[in-house]
């Protein structure tokens, strides 16, 4: 079904009885031409744009839990294209330009808010980066503003502009970027998917990935042995435990990354602010939550929960920044696991196994990636060539020396 | 939640004093090593989920480098010992 003003109003008019589920959940077939390991934000994008753009429609989404449970349902819903890199911001401008269309595209309201981000700065240093990082975007045709101290009190008369250590100077403004309704964009692209004839098989788990003579030819799952042409890993969190069934070696630690709602609140908030003397990020959710996280935990772990350390830590961060915020109360957190890599960047590549392609390494800003990531990634997979906004993100590119290392942190995959 | 450690010189600690560096697994190559080995030390790591080992820092106490032996998903933390005295284990195998 087509949604539609029309078709609400004919819901209505039936007592909302005749709505249909938005996806199948159909039990795997014994093979088929693609699997897409991982029912996450980039897996569901992928087997969308497989089937829409591509025309490969015999495809099967495996996810361990159900559709929306991991990381695209456990971010802070940022979407933005302000990079400075060659290798990162072209790929992410092609993002936010697939989001500014998404939900026309697959017909689904993911609530898609344009309203601005603003990364501030606290020393005369940090303006010289921040727009040494505009003029870069501006370069690629982004758009992005220097705002100065004046500039930011008018739009946010709020935050702690005298604080006595990080004073606030102004602010790099990126006016295209925004938020955008998580669990909707995993909704939107799992229905889009469906409709296009792609299976979605929730509660599986992949156990083994099965090889001959060098080549993937299916994977052991909690449902049996399923096989496939073309294999396509999108498990991002868990890619060395996927990876590893396939003696893949990978620059990746894995990490947990918190994320913090308040109560509702009247609206307050309306842009996406960051806070450039911490890793401090907010926003307002249309419902009234304050939206925001921090750093990560700093230790590598795999479980879906923080540490308390790095609670106390993110709220100090938000009372410094904004001190009306320590009269809200936090009503709920959560922990997902990430993907860090080893300089900050992902990977979007084929492996050593020829049929074998991988999607990994989103470390905290996959998110904003979605759209773009299952679009190139489906192009890889469909045409066995690297789409052009994401030719730098390659797997060798640690050994070969072309890092994508946006902050300069170097290898050390807890700091990025 | 790996909130307390017990610094083999300072005794139980919390978190907050301490620095975290990443795996200690991973074995610094001589110099003269082939490129091929050190890409292996700096990039690749093993990951595993369960038992692993890290160096930590106690840069609010004693500045000693440590190693923490513990549960990445269960956060049990299984021991810490003097990262030196890693070494030297190390060195013996």
């Amino acid at each position: 079904m087509r949604y539609s003003a029309l078709s609400i109003l004919k819901q209505a008019l039936s007592g909302n009885r005749l709505w249909q589920p938005a996806w199948r959940e159909p039990q795997p077939k014994p093979h088929y031409d693609v699997i897409i390991v991982g029912g996450g934000g980039h897996g569901l994008s992928t087997a969308y744009n497989l089937a829409k753009e591509f025309g490969i429609t015999n495809v099967a989404v495996i996810e361990k839990g159900y559709i929306g449970s991991g990381n695209v349902g456990r971010n802070t819903t940022i979407i933005r294209s302000n990079y400075l890199l060659e290798g990162n911001n072209p790929f992410y401008e092609f993002s936010l330009k697939l989001w500014e269309g998404l939900e026309r595209d697959f017909n689904y309201n993911a609530m898609v808010s344009q309203r601005g981000i603003v990364n501030l700065f606290h020393s005369d240093g940090q303006r010289d980066d921040y727009a040494r990082r505009g003029n870069g975007m501006r370069m690629h045709g982004v758009d992005a503003e220097l705002l100065d101290r004046e500039q930011v009190r008018k739009m946010m008369p709020y935050l702690n502009f005298d604080h006595a250590r990080f004073p606030i100077l102004g602010g790099l403004y990126q006016k295209r970027a925004g938020t955008v309704r998580h669990d909707a964009v995993a909704w939107g692209y799992a229905r889009g998917a469906d409709q296009r004839g792609v299976d979605i098989i929730q509660h599986c788990e992949v156990t083994g990935i099965r090889r001959e003579n060098g080549l993937v030819v299916g994977v052991e799952t909690t449902k049996g042995f399923i096989g496939c042409n073309r294999l396509a890993l999108a498990a991002a969190g868990n890619t060395t435990t996927v990876g590893r069934m396939a003696d893949l070696d990978l620059p990746i630690e894995t990490h947990v990354l918190q994320a913090f709602v308040s109560e509702g609140l009247k609206p307050v908030i309306d842009h996406v602010i960051t806070y450039g003397a911490g890793h401090f990020y907010i926003s307002q959710s249309d419902k009234g939550g304050l939206v925001f996280g921090a750093e990560i935990d700093f230790y590598s772990s795999y479980a879906q929960r923080g540490n308390l350390q790095t609670v106390e830590h993110t709220m100090e961060e938000g009372v410094s920044l904004i001190p009306g915020l320590s009269r809200a109360k936090v009503l709920r957190s959560w922990g997902g696991v990430m993907d860090m890599s080893m300089d900050g960047s992902p990977i979007i590549d084929r492996t050593p196994i020829d049929n074998l392609y991988l999607n990994c390494g989103w470390c905290y800003g996959g998110f904003k990636a979605t759209p773009a990531s299952g679009f190139c990634f489906a192009h890889l997979i469909a045409k066995n060539e690297t789409h052009h906004v994401s030719r730098f993100m390659r797997l060798d590119r640690f050994e070969r020396g072309y890092m994508i290392d946006e902050a300069g942190k170097g290898p050390q995959p807890n700091l990025h | 939640m790996a909130s307390l450690i017990t610094c083999p010189h300072c005794g139980t600690r919390p978190k907050e004093e301490f620095s975290i560096r990443g795996a200690a697994a991973p074995k610094r190559p001589s110099p003269a090593a082939k490129d091929e080995v050190w890409h292996r030390y700096v990039y690749i790591r093993d990951n595993p989920k369960g038992r692993i080992l890290e160096y930590w820092h106690h840069v609010a106490g004693c500045r000693r480098w440590l190693v923490v032996d513990r549960d990445n998903f269960t956060h049990e933390v299984f021991g810490v010992m003097d990262a030196s005295d890693f070494e030297r284990a190390r060195v013996v195998e």
